[in-house]
């Protein structure tokens, strides 16, 4: 059997997207409303969650409070139902670790913590339905939660993954992208500086086309950010009809 | 943009695993008619055009576009191909379809579509908003197919009514040659036509019906309803089958010598039925050389012995049978109990192995028949049926003819013609047909391949002096064979202040041109190396690489890849390093000229100094290499003077060494050692090397006999010996008889190979006598040298690495395409140096020659004659002919005819002649004049030269 053919002569992928086309993108603030903070979002088939908590008091051990600015605890996991294949997941395995660390240090770039020294900013991402680009749709997920929470940060954090076939980049992997092993990229973009957040590589790509996939993956967190602008000011405009009755 | 989709999502259940996709369906894909103002995206690439003026179709008056379905690409691509047909749709869905039934018709299709004289379009339809279709409940994968495909082609008629002002738009012609497709189609308004329909309503290009691949079930009026042939069983039974070990699965070879047997190689690792022997029409059950079949063993008492008899099959073209049995019969005789294999028969076909076949068509005797038989030249293959109204233009020329089918009730395959290569006997015919049966990849580069040669002119620019180190100011020259346009290696030697001498090897950076993956890089993987024939060579990359920007000419800047060495004046390495460079060759030198300025008094120039540096290290190298075993052996090696009007060979040279030739070998060897023990270091798993198994003691029994009967004492259980040994072969009255020896020796070696250094434990190279040993040294001319370039590189830093290279199971892979194709390349090579022989002889007439006995055979004398390296058999037995007195000895080996004995190494003197009597098959005959034997030699008598056979002529056994 000839393998999957990740980019048609004719420039389509897979699911019918050109390269640098997102999947369809769609999030709603203030889904939980014990939380401080809450988004659920979707990019194509991929669903994440996002619930913030804080800032608050420290819990548990004190001794872990900094002086000068807020702990950012994050922590990420996948829901049994996330993948084909039903798979218990005990909290903090190795992956769900690496992966609540990225977004740690995500956010820690981006939320204003000196403004809340010897507090806590609790941070809860589950996946929901994987199906490529966990890491970019949580980190999405969880910039619209913490907006919801109210809590201020230096900008939007917008985060999107791209790969290379072909010698073309390609934007917002799917799952079946990701599966086929070419080099990947996950980047994560403060828009309005310009300035990454974190960006992390798996697999080798030769340094003559790592712009060519920056820069693809940057475009593609831009896209991001004018999809989640429009997402925040709507809700926006919802909170404030409620109000206004 | 992202908006304007509306999306559905696939659901695909199967077992535990749920997989969804999405599918988006978009609205922006064009119909590719160029000017469309309905679909505003300029089109870039292959467009259709807007108004098609021809083929001119008795069907369709109209302007109009062809939309094959997937059955008519999978088997019309000849017609598809022709430069008539131009201006079709090519669907996503018919598209992906061949891509998974038929990776090369995927590759042609895809290469038409890249030209854009073709006007081939591919419409992505299933991403389509208004085509594309689901999947309906009860319905199979293939009928929504079908539908999907009908939906595109009515799609694009309204779309053309659309967008066109008058009545004369363009209709879209759907060609299907299932009925019932065609009928559904029909009744939604599509214009639909079988294929045939089509091309015979073309009325100014009736030559096209011919190149129509003839399907089973389209008028098969002649073919006697007779069944002749045992059904074959279904795939999913034959699996069964195999599963459960009623059936073997294997490899189908057909006898060259008999077309009623055949063997079958078992796969697996069984030992003992390993070969199956078939014999019959109904137990062949039409397989066809090279297929994979499913066997079923017969019980024993039906078991056969293989025959000795030469059936060549000489039928008209009729369906009788009853013939077939009683030459089946013949076949029987003679059986001894001991010679009784295990047989079976075919029960199914697993795989078809078919390729297009050359040949020539046997007219039929009916005048007015259009069925005719196509004998292929590959003695293997069966005569095929074709239909054609040219036999009479077609009639001794070779052409090239696909197989379609072969119903149950046909004695022959039914085929279609393909193409028309020439007149037999001219010159390039002959090379085409002996390329196209030695699957010699030859067509001109695709436009794909070509556009990713870099852009002309071109110069180095600072981007590639990146990791790379500039030697253009070092003396530099290369030493090549005259007229050589591919120059791979340069060299330089230049004495350092320490008193050391600083040798290097630079070698072509082919690898910076050809970047992995690309059209270009697996376009030369698949040719795997350039094949060289007597006056035309067929390149592994394009010419402007080849004989341009990689080939290392003097006094311009090329880029390279460097192996340079410090050694001390005893030669001995003090230090190694490989790097990445920019080189100026200061002159082109053939070997003669390389040799005279060594030996002249006067010059004293850099480059001679270099020279002369070189070639006495290299005399140091290869003194020291013979020492440690590494063999020198001979082949009778001779090339043609060409004339250089009429292009027929005039004479015959051998070729001659100089001190230079092996100067320039040291070298190559040394930076290939080098470079192998770098790569396995740092790729211990998956680093591309060369080997060559030593032979296995039997092999060497033929020369150890020989040198018995000369009294001499031959030691083979090491390379080392058996060097010693052939040097110590010395005879005052028989000068040539060392070289016998060693052309003796090297038929005993076994081929060297490329393998994977992760799959094998043995590295040894055994002629060179190296632990270890690769190809660096020639990347124009072989892709192997390619790889190692790329892991060299990757070694030291100079060039990024990618998935594929550090695959040991794609690197095995590889290899085993490349042994093919270096394999295919000598028998090429020697069919062509065969060819260029036999015009020799043609115009040189008949001669008689001083030949010696190499080789004694039960009934003939395989004898060389050392003018023209020719070899040739000396047959004692003929046809139609008393036979003389035959006594064949063993042991000794020798052969007595009447009262004359003969041995090894004797020497005779032969009658060479050309014989035309087969016209496809010409041959060198070879009679026997001395020693006088009474009604055997004489010039009345003739006896022949099989040239077909490969394995006859060897040429030089490569590193
Ligand atoms: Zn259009």
């Amino acid at each position: 059997m000839a393998g999957l053919e990740l980019l048609s002569d004719q420039g389509y992928r897979v699911d019918g997207r050109r390269a640098g086309e997102l999947r369809k993108i769609q999030a709603r603030m203030g889904v939980f409303a014990q939380a401080d903070g809450s988004a659920y979002i979707e990019q194509g088939n991929t669903k994440a969650l996002a619930v913030v908590y804080g800032p608050h008091e420290m819990r548990g051990s004190r001794s872990r409070a900094l002086p000068d600015r807020a702990l950012v605890n994050c922590q990420y996991s996948m829901a049994t139902f996330s993948t084909g294949e039903r798979k218990r997941r005990p909290h903090g395995d190795r992956k769900a670790c690496e992966m609540g660390l990225q977004l740690r240090q995500t956010f820690e770039a981006a939320i204003l913590t000196q403004l809340y020294p010897r507090s806590q900013i609790d941070i809860y991402v589950q996946v929901l339905q994987a199906d490529g680009g966990n890491y970019a749709a949580c980190v999405n997920a969880a910039t619209l939660a913490v907006l919801d929470a109210g809590i201020p940060m230096r900008d939007f954090v917008c985060a999107c993954s791209a790969g290379f076939v072909d010698g073309t980049a390609l934007a917002d992997l799917s799952h079946v992208e990701e599966a086929a092993g070419g080099p990947q990229v996950a980047l994560a973009l403060l828009p309005a500086s310009g300035q990454l957040a974190l960006l992390e590589m798996d697999a080798r790509l030769h340094e003559d086309h790592l712009q060519q996939v920056l820069e693809a993956a940057s475009q593609a967190a831009r896209d991001v950010h004018a999809l989640l602008d429009r997402v925040v000011r709507q809700h926006v405009r919802e909170a404030a009809l409620l109000l206004g009755d | 943009m992202l908006k304007s989709k509306t999306f559905l999502k696939k659901t695909r259940a199967g077992g535990v695993l749920k997989i969804v996709r999405e599918h988006y369906l978009r609205d922006d894909i064009g119909c590719g008619a160029s000017g469309c103002a309905e679909c505003c995206r300029t089109q870039e690439g292959p467009a259709l055009e807007p108004r098609p003026r021809d083929p001119e179709s008795s069907l369709c008056p109209q302007p109009h576009y062809l939309l094959p379905d997937t059955n008519v690409l999978l088997h019309q691509i000849d017609i598809l191909e022709d430069p008539i047909i131009r201006n079709v749709i090519v669907l996503q869905t018919v598209l992906q379809e061949v891509r998974n039934l038929s990776a090369p018709v995927y590759k042609r299709i895809r290469d038409v579509t890249s030209d854009l004289s073709k006007h081939f379009y591919t419409f992505t339809n299933e991403h389509h908003r208004d085509t594309y279709v689901e999947q309906e409940q009860g319905e199979n994968a293939n009928d929504r197919n079908d539908r999907a495909i009908r939906v595109a082609a009515k799609w694009y008629n309204e779309h053309m009514k659309k967008i066109t002002a008058d009545d004369n738009h363009p209709q879209v012609i759907f060609i299907t040659n299932d009925i019932k497709n065609k009928e559904k189609a029909i009744e939604e308004g599509i214009p639909a036509y079988t294929c045939e329909e089509y091309i015979k309503s073309l009325t100014a290009n009736p030559e096209l019906v011919d190149r129509l691949a003839c399907l089973s079930d389209e008028g098969n009026e002649i073919e006697s309803q007779k069944v002749i042939f045992p059904e074959h069983l279904p795939l999913s039974k034959l699996q069964q089958g195999i599963k459960s070990g009623v059936y073997l699965q294997g490899t189908f070879r057909a006898s060259r010598e008999n077309y009623l047997e055949a063997t079958v190689w078992v796969h697996g690792d069984d030992e003992e039925n390993r070969e199956i022997i078939l014999q019959g029409l109904r137990n062949l059950n039409r397989a066809v050389h090279e297929d994979i079949v499913a066997v079923e063993l017969l019980p024993k008492s039906q078991w056969v012995a293989p025959s000795s008899v030469v059936l060549q099959d000489e039928g008209q073209n009729g369906d009788d049978v009853e013939d077939e049995e009683e030459k089946e019969n013949t076949l029987k005789t003679a059986i001894n109990e001991k010679m009784l294999r295990p047989s079976g028969r075919v029960v199914g076909i697993i795989k078809r192995n078919w390729r297009p076949f050359c040949g020539m068509l046997s007219k039929s005797d009916i005048k007015e028949s259009r069925r005719h038989l196509f004998t292929p030249a590959d003695k293997r293959i069966p005569r095929i049926r074709i239909e054609t109204r040219q036999a009479s233009t077609l009639e001794g020329q070779r052409i090239i003819v696909a197989i379609d089918g072969w119903p149950k009730n046909s004695r022959y395959p039914n085929g279609h013609f393909v193409k028309n290569l020439g007149a037999v006997g001219d010159k390039e015919t002959e090379t085409e047909v002996l390329l196209l049966e030695h699957d010699v990849p030859h067509q001109p580069f695709s436009r794909a391949v070509l556009s990713f040669l870099p852009k002309m002119p071109w110069s180095i620019t600072e981007e590639d002096m990146k990791n790379r180190e500039d030697l253009r100011h070092l003396c530099i020259c290369s030493v090549d064979p005259p007229k050589c346009t591919d120059i791979d290696d340069a060299l330089h030697c230049r004495e350092l202040e320490n008193g050391n001498l600083e040798v290097g090897v630079h070698i072509a950076d082919v690898s910076h041109f050809i970047r992995p993956g690309n059209a270009l890089d697996q376009e030369s993987a698949k040719r795997g190396t350039t094949v060289y024939l007597c006056e035309k060579r067929i390149d592994m990359v394009p010419e402007l690489l080849s004989s341009n920007l990689c080939s290392l000419r003097s006094n311009v800047d090329r880029l390279a890849f460097s192996c340079i060495w410090e050694m001390n004046h005893n030669a001995e390495i003090l230090k190694t390093r490989f790097t990445k460079s920019a080189i100026n060759s200061k002159a082109s030198l053939t070997y003669a000229e390389a040799q005279m300025r060594i030996d002249s008094a006067t010059m004293n120039d850099d480059i001679t100094t270099s020279l002369r540096g070189l070639n006495k290290l290299a005399k140091i190298l290869k003194r020291r290499r013979i020492d440690a075993g590494a063999l020198i052996l001979s082949s009778p090696e001779v090339r043609f003077h060409v004339d250089s009007e009429t292009h027929d060979p005039i004479d015959l040279q051998t070729k001659e060494l100089r001190e230079t030739n092996s100067m320039v070998e040291e070298f190559m060897l040394l930076a290939n050692v080098s470079v192998a023990k770098k790569i396995h270091e740092e790729f211990c798993e998956h680093a591309l090397l060369r080997k060559h198994p030593a032979p296995p003691p039997s092999n060497y029994e033929v020369l150890v006999k020989a040198a018995k009967a000369k009294n001499l004492d031959f030691k083979t259980d090491s390379a080392k010996a058996l060097a010693d040994s052939l040097d110590r072969v010395e005879s005052p009255d028989f000068p040539y008889l060392n070289t016998l020896f060693r052309i003796l020796a090297t038929r005993c070696m076994m081929q060297a190979v490329y393998f994977c250094s992760g799959m094998d434990n043995d590295f040894h190279h055994y002629g060179l006598a190296s632990p270890i040993y690769t190809h660096f040294t020639s990347p124009i001319r072989r892709y192997a040298d390619i790889i190692v370039h790329r892991l060299l590189a990757v070694a030291i830093g100079a060039d990024s690495t990618y998935p594929d290279l550090t695959n040991k199971h794609k690197l095995a892979d590889l290899c085993k395409n490349l042994n093919f194709r270096h394999k295919m390349a000598q028998y090429a090579q020697r069919a062509s140096v065969a060819f260029h022989t036999q015009l020799f002889f043609k115009n040189k007439g008949i001669v008689n020659e001083e030949a010696y006995v190499l080789f004694v055979r039960k009934n003939a004398i395989v004898v060389l004659i050392p003018k023209y390296g020719l070899e040739g058999t000396v047959f004692f037995e003929e046809k139609d002919k008393p036979k003389p007195r035959l006594a064949y000895n063993e042991e000794m080996p020798s052969l007595k005819v009447e009262d004359t004995e003969f041995h090894v190494f004797d020497k005779v003197k032969v009658k060479v002649t050309l014989d035309s009597s087969n016209l496809q098959h010409q041959k060198i005959r070879m009679s026997l004049i001395e020693p006088q034997i009474p009604g055997v030699s004489g010039p009345t008598d003739s006896t022949t030269l099989n040239t077909d056979e490969p394995e006859k002529k060897r040429s030089k056994l490569e590193n």
